[in-house]
């Protein structure tokens, strides 16, 4: 990376020693800023926010409460406009909201009236409308079946228990096949044991698929546990990337080698430092 | 118990709760709770009803009293002590052509309802005679090209209420047609909302009257040259427009309220404006809908029989003036009869929307 200089402008090309490849990066947040307007003036929440996730990439991203992180997340879905600097994903300025980016929210937000599988369905019926029936409903019943869940395909998601609901909202953002997977606290409303049950489940998907992921957590050990990298934000306003921490544990993982790792008591003694200072 | 249980689930749905101890105590063994759930939800209720029927008793016998010595005293003033005693022995033989004319009691409602009955069937007797001797007949005008001779006698109590379930029936689907639609585009967008929401607080609250008038005036012009039942037209429509109201403004609050989390799926999976108004926005405000459409129906039933009397189109209304114009002996019971049925047809009404509420909606809070 030092001898490489990455377009800022977002071009899908990087060029080192005067040659030009293919970018690794899939996603580019260049001067990323937001601004709330308020009564007594204007309030920023993130400023001069710089930060490229690479392909294949799974980055989280950890800071205190109210610091923004959820602000920058629906930046990158589109669902929030952006008040200063450029998103690209692959290149391309992100404009709005779509299924290129795949979002998992904190509250599973299932259409409580469809069934599991209409859920999913709905999405992907969206992402491949030339597929026939056939092949669409088996793209979410594939989906379904890897979050465990093949035996509630007809089950109204409203009768599905919170933890399974979740199940759903990963095989439906998956299911979609998304260029970048947003995740904002997706495990924050379970209790710690089925939360360490989907976690398990989505690094098993993730681990298939490989979609570029960035997820937010209030969770140490989920941090480290899921990440390529995790990202430190400072605490707001005007928060920024404080610290990253690679974290070189080889793929795939165990919650029991990650534990049983030299290194693991470090970078959760690095992250709980940055987070209390 | 398997059987009770659906049994159980189904009065449930229908809201019919009340009647879980019935059920609870035949079907399967009954438990000591069971038994005191009996006595809690059926006995205490029918001696409130036993109660109910002790005052209106009472106060139609006081009021009954008061009105005979009304009588005898207006008698003695009058025309001195002979014409009283008359008067009083009178009042006391059941005579009908001097029995004080005031609250009726509940024995002389329940005569007043067989009554109407009796006459139910003499009446479709009559019909049915008169359709037999007619029938030749009216196969010849009809075959002549002429209209056929209808029954053109009184109609019996239980056709105006069939009558009055058609009127309500008609205004209650206007409302819906109207309402529903105008809610969804209304409750899309935060411009309309506000630029007609002086419309709808102007006229909410309007008098069913005055709706009915306005119906008047514009329905009279445009059937001035057809022979078609105008009278029933007005009704149906003033009903309509009178109870579209709550549907319109729940519609519109169900559209307007949709949780956030499903409208920014919708944006993430990039819906098409017509498949987010039918995969998610109408679903999810569909027991908002089924709330306003409730309310509609029974408004629906209550003003009806207001603009029925006074728009001179048969049914319950109708009804209820004429017996009040009449006078007869029985009338005021007669008031009282149709007063009982139409509560329990409101009742009732409200009881189906219930039911058809509670099987639309997905998060299954009991309804009251």
């Amino acid at each position: 990376m030092s001898t490489a200089t990455i377009n800022t402008k977002g071009a899908d090309t990087i060029t080192e020693n005067g040659i030009q490849y293919p970018s690794k990066v899939m996603l580019d947040l260049h001067n990323l800023k937001k601004v709330y307007p308020t009564p007594k003036g204007d309030y920023v929440v993130l400023e001069d926010l710089n930060l490229q996730i690479m392909k294949e990439e799974f980055v989280t991203i950890i800071g205190h409460s109210g610091c923004g992180k959820t602000t920058m997340l629906s930046m990158i879905a589109g669902l929030n406009p952006i008040s200063g600097g450029n998103i690209a994903v692959l290149g391309n300025p992100v404009k709005g909201p779509g299924p290129d980016r795949g979002v998992i929210f904190q509250a599973p937000s299932l259409m409580p009236w469809m069934t599991a599988l209409e859920n999913v369905m709905l999405g992907v019926n969206q992402v491949f409308p030339h597929a026939s029936k056939k092949e669409r409903s088996d793209i979410a019943k594939y989906y379904l079946h890897k979050v465990g869940l093949e035996g509630s395909f007809d089950k109204k998601a409203i009768a599905l228990s919170q933890g399974m609901q979740q199940r759903v909202g990963i095989a439906r953002a998956f299911a979609i096949k998304p260029k970048v997977l947003l995740l904002d606290e997706p495990f924050g409303m379970l209790d710690s044991l089925t939360r360490g049950e989907l976690q398990d489940i989505l690094i098993e998907i993730w681990n298939k698929e490989k979609i570029t992921a960035v997820m937010i957590t209030h969770d140490v050990d989920e941090a480290i546990f899921l990440a390529d990298r995790v990202v430190m934000m400072t605490s707001g306003p005007r928060a920024k990337i404080g610290d990253i921490l690679n974290i070189d544990f080889e793929r795939p993982r165990t919650r029991k080698s990650v534990l049983e790792h030299n290194d693991y008591y470090t970078y959760r003694k690095h992250l709980i430092d940055f987070l209390e200072h | 118990m398997k059987q009770s249980i659906t049994l159980n689930k189904v009065t449930q749905l229908m809201g019919f709760g009340f009647l879980k101890p019935i059920t609870a105590l035949f079907t399967g063994k009954p438990q000591k709770e069971d038994i005191v759930n009996f006595l809690k939800k059926i006995v205490v209720p029918l001696l409130s009803i036993l109660l109910f029927l002790g005052v209106w008793q009472g106060g139609s016998t006081a009021l009954f009293n008061k009105e005979a010595n009304f009588k005898i005293e207006k008698a003695l003033a009058d025309q001195g002590q002979a014409a009283a005693d008359e008067m009083k022995a009178c009042i006391a033989s059941g005579e009908v052509s001097c029995q004080p004319n005031t609250l009726p009691s509940p024995s002389q409602v329940w005569v007043s309802f067989k009554t109407l009955l009796e006459d139910h069937k003499v009446i479709t007797a009559d019909k049915l005679a008169f359709k037999q001797k007619t029938a030749v007949m009216n196969e010849k005008r009809v075959a002549a090209g002429k209209d056929p001779i209808t029954y053109t006698g009184r109609p019996s109590f239980v056709d105006q209420i069939i009558t009055s379930l058609k009127t309500v029936f008609a205004g209650f689907v206007l409302a819906l047609l109207i309402a529903v639609p105008i809610g969804i585009v209304i409750g899309l967008s935060e411009t309309l909302r506000s630029s007609f929401n002086w419309l709808i607080q102007i006229f909410k609250p309007v008098s069913p009257v005055v709706w009915l008038l306005l119906v008047f005036m514009i329905v009279k012009t445009l059937t001035k040259d057809s022979n078609s039942d105008s009278a029933f037209i007005i009704s149906f429509i003033s009903v309509g427009l009178c109870s579209m109201w709550a549907t319109l403004v729940n519609t519109a609050m169900g559209v307007s309220s949709v949780d956030k989390d499903y409208i920014n799926v919708a944006k993430v999976l990039k819906l098409g404006p017509m498949q987010k108004v039918f995969k998610v926005i109408l679903p999810s405000s569909l027991p908002l809908i089924f709330t306003g459409l409730r309310i509609t129906l029974s408004v629906a039933w209550m003003v009806l029989i207001a603009i029925e009397l006074l728009a001179q189109s048969p049914g319950l209304g109708s009804f209820v003036w004429e017996e009040f114009q009449n006078g007869a002996i029985d009338s005021n019971s007669k008031i009282i009869v149709a007063m009982f049925i139409i509560g329990i047809i409101g009742f009732l009404l409200d009881r189906i929307m219930l039911t058809i509420q509670n099987m639309v909606s997905f998060n299954k809070n009991e309804g009251v």
